[in-house]
Parts: structure tokens; sequence; C-alpha cells
């Protein structure tokens, strides 16, 4: 009887709507984030402190490139590539974002497919992109590869300014390791989805709570903000 | 019992619609791979490059990471704080326009 009463007020409660229903949840004295699981929120919550994480490199990035008298290394000469004999510009930085929003949308794809609960195409659709991610981590680690053969350190490079090498290591770097990361986790859940651990609601090794196909959301949650940072990155870094 | 049917139904959207946010990220990223590979400088060039990258950004939350159709008050949750680092931008700006300064003032171009 009592539950029922209390059930019929949160009811009305999510009836209101914009900046009022955001009042109604974060004074209803319960869980904020109605409809939201645990798992999801904090995943959330992870990420956006990941992109403070990236908001401060990117930011320092822009200011050693603005308060440096010593001209920029130009990006666009820095990253071409000679294929054939045409010499094109980011050629191999743009490949590269193919590869990653190819993988998100193999990501998005495999997230739906979780919730129709067809396990093959999810696990498949899972293992294409971790294998699309490891693609991307391959070509990063050819990059890194030719520009320390070319003579850049974080201390120094032949083009101009020396933080164009402290910037570049530790920025791609990050980035780098938050997609091997993102491949780590993706073959696990993949592995637990293949296994059918979602359908038998089989306890996780870590949690001991009891698995179902919104870990796929959640885990597609980081993929694609992984692609995101990329986003950001591509645009100030390598096209600014 | 709320919570397991939330899970049961989960984000339920036609393949369809990632599909077209795909090909959209795709020709968005040709779109500004362009802007360099042709070379446009200036005011356009950044103005271009700020608002592929906005498109795609927005794209990727909204329709990948099921923000849009997230309950308002965790859309709110996540999106607000992410202006303080808009602030941090603009003190950063005027920091590096004043070690500029300095720099050109008391160590001449170039050193």
């Amino acid at each position: 009887m009592t539950e029922q009463a209390v059930t019929d007020t949160t009811h009305r409660y999510s009836e209101a709507a914009g900046l009022r229903s955001i009042a109604a949840d974060f004074s209803s004295d319960r869980q904020a984030f109605r409809n939201v699981s645990w798992g999801k929120a904090m995943m959330w919550i992870f990420l956006l402190s990941d992109t403070f994480v990236f908001s401060c490199f990117l930011i320092s990035y822009m200011t050693a490139r603005m308060s440096t008298t010593v001209a920029w290394p130009n990006p666009s000469e820095v990253f071409a590539l000679t294929i054939g004999a045409t010499s094109l510009p980011l050629i191999l930085i743009a490949i590269m974002t193919f590869v990653l929003i190819s993988s998100s949308g193999t990501m998005a794809m495999a997230v739906n497919f979780a919730y129709r609960r067809d396990r093959r195409k999810t696990a498949v659709l899972m293992l294409v992109t971790a294998l699309l991610g490891a693609t991307f981590v391959g070509m990063q680690a050819f990059e890194w590869t030719k520009l320390i053969h070319e003579g850049v350190r974080p201390w120094s490079n032949p083009w101009g300014a020396a933080q164009f090498g402290s910037s570049f290591f530790m920025i791609t770097g990050f980035h780098g390791t938050h997609v091997s990361i993102g491949v780590i986790f993706l073959l696990i859940v993949a592995r637990k989805v293949w296994r059918g651990d979602y359908d038998q609601e089989r306890k996780g090794f870590f949690t001991s709570r009891r698995g179902n196909y919104e870990a796929v959301e959640i885990m597609g949650l980081y993929w694609h903000f992984v692609d995101l940072v990329w986003v950001f990155i591509f645009a100030f870094f390598y096209l600014w | 019992m709320a919570q397991a049917s939330a899970h049961m139904q989960g984000q339920q959207h036609p393949i369809r619609l990632y599909l077209v946010v795909w090909i959209w990220l795709f020709i968005l990223s040709a779109c500004s791979y362009s802007v360099d590979y042709f070379q446009i400088q200036g005011l356009l060039r950044y103005s271009l490059i700020l608002l592929f990258m906005m498109l795609k950004a927005g794209l990727i939350i909204a329709v990948f990471m099921h923000m849009a159709w997230e309950r308002l008050s965790l859309v709110y949750a996540i999106l607000v704080p992410i202006s303080a680092v808009l602030v941090f931008v603009a003190i950063m700006v005027l920091e590096s326009d004043h070690t500029l300064l300095s720099r050109l003032s008391f160590f001449g171009p170039g050193t």
C-alpha cells in the first residue's frame, strides 16, 4: 500500500518537464538520475573527469603555442606522407580519423544488437571495433616512429618551437593509451557477450554483480568518448 | 523492479539512424580534411575547423552516446560542468598573451 503511494509520487514528479524536472530530480531526496543505472551514471562521471584531463592537455598546448616567440611547425607539412609520387598533407591522420569513426559506427551497432539480445552479431561487431582500434594504435605507432626518426624530441625538433614535440607526445600518447585500454576493455566485454554471461546473468569476476546487456552500452560510452577526444585533437592539434 | 524493466528496454533505435549518422561523420571528416588539403587560410579556416568539429562532436554525443534520449538531469550534470573548461580557456588566452608580450619586450623576437 505504502509502496504504491511512493510510486505514484515519483510518477507525478517525473512528469515535470524542462528545468523543473531537473530541480525535482535533484531535490527528490532519492537517486538523482532516475532510470539511469549506477554503472552508466558512473561511466558518465568518469568521462566528465577525463574530459577535464584532456582539456588541460589541450589548453596547455594552446598556452605553449600562443606564448612562444618561435614559429610553430606547420602540422600540414610535418604529417605529410609521400604516396607514389605525390605528397599528401596529413593523409595518415585523415585515415586514422576515418578508422576511428568507423570503429565508433560498429560500436554503436553492437550496442543496438546487444539490446536485441543478438549475442553473435554483438560479439562480432565488438571484435571488429577492437580490430579497428588496434589498427588505429598501429598507425599511431608508425607515426611516432617516423617523427622520432626525423628528430622530433619532447625538447626539440628540426622545424621550430620546441614545445611542439612535448605537446605532440603528451596529447597523442595519452589518447593512444586510452584507445589501447579501450581495445582491452572491448575484448573482455566481447568475450562475456560471446559466452552468454549477460543472458545467464552470470556474476562478474570483479564486482560480483549480475551482468546484463547494459554493460555493452557502458563500454560503448567509453569507446565513443575516445573517438570524441580524437575529434578535438584532430581539429586543434593537426588542423589548426 | 522498476530498474530491472528499465534495463530490459534499454536504448532501442533503428539501425538506419546509426548508419545515417555514420555517413554524416564521414562527410564531416572529409570536409575538415579538405580544409587542410585546399589550404584554406585565415578566419575562414578557423571557423570551418570549429564548425565541423562541433557538428561531429554533437552527433557523437547526441546519437552514438544516446545523450539525446537521456534524462535531463543527467544531461545537465554532465554538460554544464564542461563550461568551466571555456572559462579556463579564456583565462589562459589572457595569460599567454601576457607571456608573449613580456617575452617580446624583454628577450626580443626569435629567442
